[in-house]
């Protein structure tokens, strides 16, 4: 079975598209508010609790989920393993998308947003919300330069200029692939370095100067599976043949991960005495069961059996309960684990805080869709080889 | 093709352990603290809860008009915190009772301790946040860009932010008076109109050697703690109490300076960018051998045809 990256010829407009609309609009109606209003108008964010959805979700949340570009262009490219080609384009796609509206929502969550361009020039090495600004700033670029042979393969017999600047990019193309794949591992670990300094404020369960080291293995460990995750919601809402073949083997590397990071965190919690609090029945031991059942051991054990990963079913499953792991985790650290001690009342997001997350997701899809639609992005299968 | 792989995890799992291994020993991180500090001695067996600290502080910074007078007595009913509009706020504590069962109050101002290795300076993307020659952590609104990780990271809980202002807001906090203290000599607002000298400004070295004299002299009047002396690796601003500070609201800090282990963490994997660097190297290394091998095995016919296309 071969494969060509080719646009997906379907009716753009169905009514899951309209669906999206409805979310945008809900979102720019957001964002309006927010731009007039201030953080205040549209937020339940108080004097103890300054960072809350926006910034655990469109952000934090946000640059895991994205983690399928580096992963899968390290192992296609970097480690040569060409039989992974085909899913390089789609991982790819969610990346660019992905970090550009991770991009939007710090563009809206930080309270001055028309001086967003400051740590350009005002600089602070010490801060690990430097570091992860300004790798997110360069990631984003070099996905974009990633993306352009894309358009130049779409376009090139239109613009034969295209056609000469594709076989240029194609010499130099390397240097940016490498680069994506170092700048994601400094900034996926450097998220979790943030909360490295309050100690005071990050409930035990999660709090251990090894977050920086947890972010990292949980991005790589979410990566395959938010290939699987889409590959699985696109080609069905597409209507094309799952591409189980590349994601079963594909998964067992994620397996082995699963089981290391899933090592390392009962040998932190062990280290660091903190079973206490595994039953104390608080929301954030609740949360912490949650996360590590539903997102860690459960799918560990199911990825164990053969019939599961040949499955196209099952490895849907399996690969949702990674992500959704890896949601809950982010959003556990940035929000459920953080309880500073002078806090008179907990944080509930507002209305206007779920429109603005809800209408950036669907514009997201939006985006996705009219990508696959208009441009080479999915692999479809060929009878023969060429 | 496997060792690749556990080659790829192997290079990231050091990169990982480097990192927060050195996290944790003190390593080579030094405290910037300033060797001459200005600070404040707060002697809460003084306070009586007058809060003229608090009038003259919003005077002289020029903050927004309290919802109460400043002479209202009924704020003390609930528990306030500095924040978007207030610098600085003094709660009652009711920590013991007399003899005929009236209980005893003790007031308590709470305003930036000015630490001496700030989290809030080590955290600011832009150096909006930032220590002053003469101790005090000041702010700079024109560098700010909003992202109040200051906030999340200041172990006493005190920066506020105006979330009611849509283009403009600031974070909000005291500033130690930096300009009338630095510039016109002369004491910060809030310690100039203390009527009960519960607030003495000076150097630290002095107010931590008074603190220690006042213990001495009146040994029952006073529990065996200086706060801020050691929390968070030290303060500009320092407590004496009659009563456990655990009773009187103050957050429970440990004695390490706050951004030592982030710092550390991010000095020693960055400084000079060697792990980039050596990263990028590896798999660039990785990355050409593969495509030697690929080209390889595609020439030869032993090989099963590639898939690629």
């Amino acid at each position: 079975m071969s494969h060509s990256f080719q646009p997906v010829a379907k009716k753009f407009w169905t009514p899951g598209v309209l669906v999206l609309v409805v979310f945008m609009l809900a979102g720019l109606v957001a964002i309006i508010a927010r731009l007039a209003g201030g953080l205040g108008y549209v937020t339940n964010l108080d004097q103890t609790h300054p960072w809350g959805l926006w910034i655990s979700i469109d952000v934090v949340t946000g640059v895991a989920l994205a983690a399928g570009g580096f992963t899968t262009s390290a192992l296609a490219h970097v480690f040569g393993r060409r039989f992974y080609d085909s899913i390089t384009r789609p991982a790819l796609l969610t990346a660019a998308l992905g970090y550009t509206f991770v991009a939007v929502g710090l563009f809206f969550d930080i309270g001055r947003s028309w001086a967003f361009w400051k740590p350009l020039v005002y600089h602070n090495a010490s801060s690990a919300l430097f570091e992860v600004a300004m790798c997110v700033f360069s990631y984003l670029i070099v996905l974009y330069i990633e993306f352009i042979p894309v358009i130049c393969e779409r376009f090139k017999d239109r613009f034969p200029i295209l056609g000469s600047l594709y076989n240029q990019m194609d010499r130099i193309l390397w240097v940016f692939i490498i680069l994506g794949v170092v700048l994601s591992c400094m900034h996926q670990s450097s998220l979790g370095t943030l909360m490295v300094i309050a100690p005071t404020k990050v409930h035990p369960l999660w709090y251990t100067s090894f977050l920086p080291l947890f972010f990292l293995l949980s991005a790589i460990m979410v990566g395959y599976p938010m290939v699987v995750f889409e590959s699985g919601l696109s080609r069905k809402s597409l209507k094309l043949k799952p591409e189980t073949h590349v994601l079963a083997p594909l998964v067992r590397i994620t397996t082995f991960v699963l089981g290391l990071y899933l090592v390392l965190k009962l040998t932190d919690m062990f280290a660091r005495g903190t079973t206490e609090y595994l039953f104390a029945g608080s929301a954030q031991s609740n949360a912490f069961l949650l996360e590590m059942v539903l997102g860690v051991i459960a799918p560990f054990v199911l990825l164990l059996f053969d019939r599961v990963r040949r499955s196209p079913r099952w490895l849907f499953i399996a690969s949702t309960m990674i992500v959704a792991g890896v949601v809950i985790n982010r959003v556990n650290v940035f929000l459920v684990a953080y309880a500073p001690q002078t806090s008179q009342q907990a944080y509930w997001p507002a209305v206007g805080e779920f429109a603005l997350t809800a209408g950036l997701t669907a514009t997201l899809i939006f985006l996705y869709r009219l990508a696959v639609t208009y441009l080479p992005v999915m692999p479809m299968e060929k009878e023969a080889s060429v | 093709m496997d060792i690749n792989r556990r080659k790829f995890f192997g290079v990231l799992g050091t990169a990982g352990l480097a990192s927060t291994l050195s996290g944790s020993p003190v390593g080579a991180w030094e405290s910037k603290a300033k060797s001459d500090a200005y600070g404040c001695l707060v002697d809460l067996t003084r306070c009586t809860g007058c809060r003229k600290c608090e009038e003259a502080c919003n005077e002289v910074n020029g903050l927004p008009e309290p919802e109460a007078d400043f002479e209202d007595a009924t704020v003390f009913e609930q528990q306030r915190r500095p924040g978007g509009r207030a610098y600085t706020v003094v709660n009652r504590y009711f920590s013991g009772q007399r003899e005929d069962g009236e209980p005893v109050p003790t007031f308590v101002k709470t305003q930036c301790m000015h630490c001496q290795d700030p989290a809030c300076v080590s955290a600011c993307m832009t150096g909006a946040m930032y220590k002053a020659e003469n101790g005090a952590v000041v702010y700079d609104v024109s560098k700010c860009v909003g992202c109040r990780y200051c906030m999340v990271a200041c172990p006493f809980e005190i920066p506020g932010y105006e979330y009611d202002s849509a283009l403009n807001p600031r974070v909000m906090k005291c500033q130690f008076c930096f300009d009338r203290v630095s510039r016109e000599g002369k004491l910060p607002a809030c310690a100039g109109a203390c009527p009960v000298e519960a607030i003495t400004f000076g150097r630290r070295k002095d107010l931590l050697g008074l603190a220690k004299e006042r213990k001495a002299e009146d040994p029952g009047r006073y529990v065996d703690h200086i706060y801020g002396e050691h929390e968070a690796g030290g303060t500009n601003w320092i407590y004496i109490s009659g009563v456990s500070f655990s009773k009187l609201g103050f957050p429970s800090v440990p004695e390490r300076p706050m951004p030592r282990a982030t710092e550390s963490i991010q000095h020693s994997l960055f400084n000079y960018m060697w792990s980039p660097i050596v990263l990028f190297a590896i798999l660039g290394g990785l990355m050409y051998m593969n495509k030697q091998k690929n080209k390889e095995s595609a020439d030869s016919q032993h090989q099963r045809p590639r898939r690629e296309t």
